[in-house]
């Protein structure tokens, strides 16, 4: 859909901690010093739901879930659109490429404040 | 610190009807202080301050600039007034603008009233202009609130072996309790399985586990002890109050089944009041959705974590328990106008306090209310008590 949507990374802090999304202040008080890429990493699934009633723009029903991925700076968590009928605590997923996640301008907010392009996660094959 | 102050006293409460209004906010927001001007029977002029807690007039009705237009309403000019802003917890954030004003002598009177009106926009928008507090990389995504929920729900009903039932249980003591309150948005009981068996909205919760959408408000008059008790005999006192902030990106948080906030606001609280989680008599919680009265419940001391359920589903929670949580009916049933909610909070608690709650009456002298923005991230939690 789109290419325009940078690939995820965690913030790192000169601390050693990393998070997600960057904050520019961190932990340790100073700017973030380095990024790290979250694409082509395998995460777990820490909770999931399945919402129904979905704001303007948004599909329904809109599969979500909380994935921890394990960096060396400590776990890094995201939310986000899983891209499968179904999935379950403890599975394991990666990023998938970038994708319109809202109709743009359906929401309050608009396209020239809030990005709709991003990426989903996507079930590990077996 | 707080020990030889002078006390903020509690000299009148008042709210709406909540649910479907006809009226616009400024119409709410009249309503609810002139009926706390009423109950306090104090001469309006006496009212240096007016602080009005809403979240988003401007969003839902074109209408920014509401604190303005109440004191040109209720005949208020020359008062000091300010809008409040804390999302869900503009109530709460109200309260505390108030109590701030009188502890510290910049107001001798200080009129709160909450207000939201929600009802005219359809739920798929009211739920965009609530969502629209996340951060970008959520509100990309389309996560809402009962999203948030669904997830804590799953996390929290799997990491403590809790069955689906015990949140059910929430909303049938909830609504149980709102059908002797006159005011609640629903007056109607509901049993397990009507709950159980309701549409899903963001699994594992359904319809059941969700608070309404409504309409409404509620006021506080508040002043200092000392001059309460030249003015009535029928006053409370906020014995402690204090407020906390989490980061409002909510997979941040380590664990999805404790909200730091809560905890922070609580202790900030407790610690004001010099009161521990045994001395509260009942509360009045943020149950914008079922689970968030276990997390609070636990968060705020009153179960160890991972226990509230075991809790609710013994009755410890009821009106006739140990610990009656959300006697009013709570946002479950009586409804979440957002920045009344928390208004409305403590008007139960004077409410009770003064023994004037009828049918809903429970026991105790201490009182506690939990006023929730976003997911957890900005909590007021305020201590009401009796004065003996």
């Amino acid at each position: 859909m789109s290419d325009d949507a940078p690939a995820p990374t965690a913030a790192e802090y000169a601390d050693g901690s990393v998070g997600y999304p960057m904050h520019p202040i961190g932990p340790d008080g100073h700017a973030p010093v380095g990024e790290v890429a979250l694409t082509g990493r395998a995460g777990t699934v820490e909770t999931w739901t399945e919402s129904t009633a979905t704001p303007p723009g948004v599909r329904a029903p809109n599969l979500l879930a909380i994935v921890s991925f394990d960096l060396p700076g400590g776990p890094v968590r995201m939310i986000g659109q899983v891209d499968a009928d179904a999935v379950a605590i403890g599975d394991r997923v990666h990023l998938g490429p970038p994708t319109q996640l809202r109709e743009p301008d359906s929401g309050l907010r608009p396209t020239a404040v809030q990005s709709y392009v991003g990426h989903r996660f996507v079930p590990d094959e077996d | 610190m707080f020990v030889h102050m002078d006390r903020v006293a509690i000299v009148g409460a008042a709210m709406t009807r909540f649910g479907k209004r006809s009226g616009w906010v400024a119409e709410l927001l009249t309503e609810a202080a002139e009926a706390t001007i009423a109950d306090a029977e104090i001469d309006r002029a006496q009212i240096d301050h007016v602080y009005v807690a809403n979240m988003a007039s401007g969003e839902f009705e074109g209408h920014a600039g509401i604190a303005n237009r109440l004191v040109h309403d209720c005949q208020l000019i020359d008062a000091y007034c300010a809008r409040i802003d804390q999302t869900s917890a503009s109530g709460g954030a109200g309260v505390y603008a108030g109590w701030q004003a009188i502890a510290s002598g910049a107001a001798s009177c200080a009129l709160v009233v909450g207000a939201e009106k929600m009802t005219h926009r359809s739920t798929a928008e009211a739920t965009d202009v609530i969502a629209s507090l996340t951060h970008p990389v959520e509100y990309q995504h389309g996560v809402t609130l009962p999203s948030f929920a669904g997830l804590a729900a799953r996390a929290y009903l799997h990491r403590y072996d809790a069955p689906r039932e015990s949140l059910a249980h929430v909303a049938v003591k909830n609504h149980r309790n709102g059908v002797d309150n006159p005011h609640a948005h629903f007056q109607s009981a509901v049993d397990l399985e009507t709950v159980l068996s309701s549409p899903m909205i963001a699994d594992p919760l359904r319809l059941y586990d969700f608070c309404p959408i409504s309409d409404g408000s509620a006021g506080l008059l508040l002043m200092s002890e000392s001059l309460a008790r030249e003015v009535t005999d029928r006053y409370v006192v906020i014995t402690g109050i204090g407020g906390g902030t989490d980061t409002h990106v909510v997979h941040e948080r380590p664990d999805p089944t404790r909200m730091g906030a809560v905890v922070t606001a609580g202790e900030r609280a407790y610690a004001m009041a010099g009161r521990r989680p045994t001395e509260v008599d009942f509360a009045e919680l943020h149950d914008m959705f079922t689970i968030l009265e276990f997390l609070q419940s636990e968060d705020l001391g009153f179960f160890e974590k991972g226990h509230a359920w075991e809790s609710t589903m013994a009755g410890v929670t009821a009106r006739d328990g140990r610990l009656p949580i959300n006697p009013s009916g709570g946002l479950k049933s009586k409804g979440h106008p957002l920045g009344a909610s928390g208004v409305a909070q403590v008007v139960e608690l004077v409410t009770q306090l003064r023994g004037e709650a009828g049918a809903r009456q429970v026991d105790g002298a201490v009182g506690l209310a939990c006023n929730v923005g976003g997911f957890g991230n900005c909590v007021t939690t305020t201590i009401v008590e009796a004065v003996s």
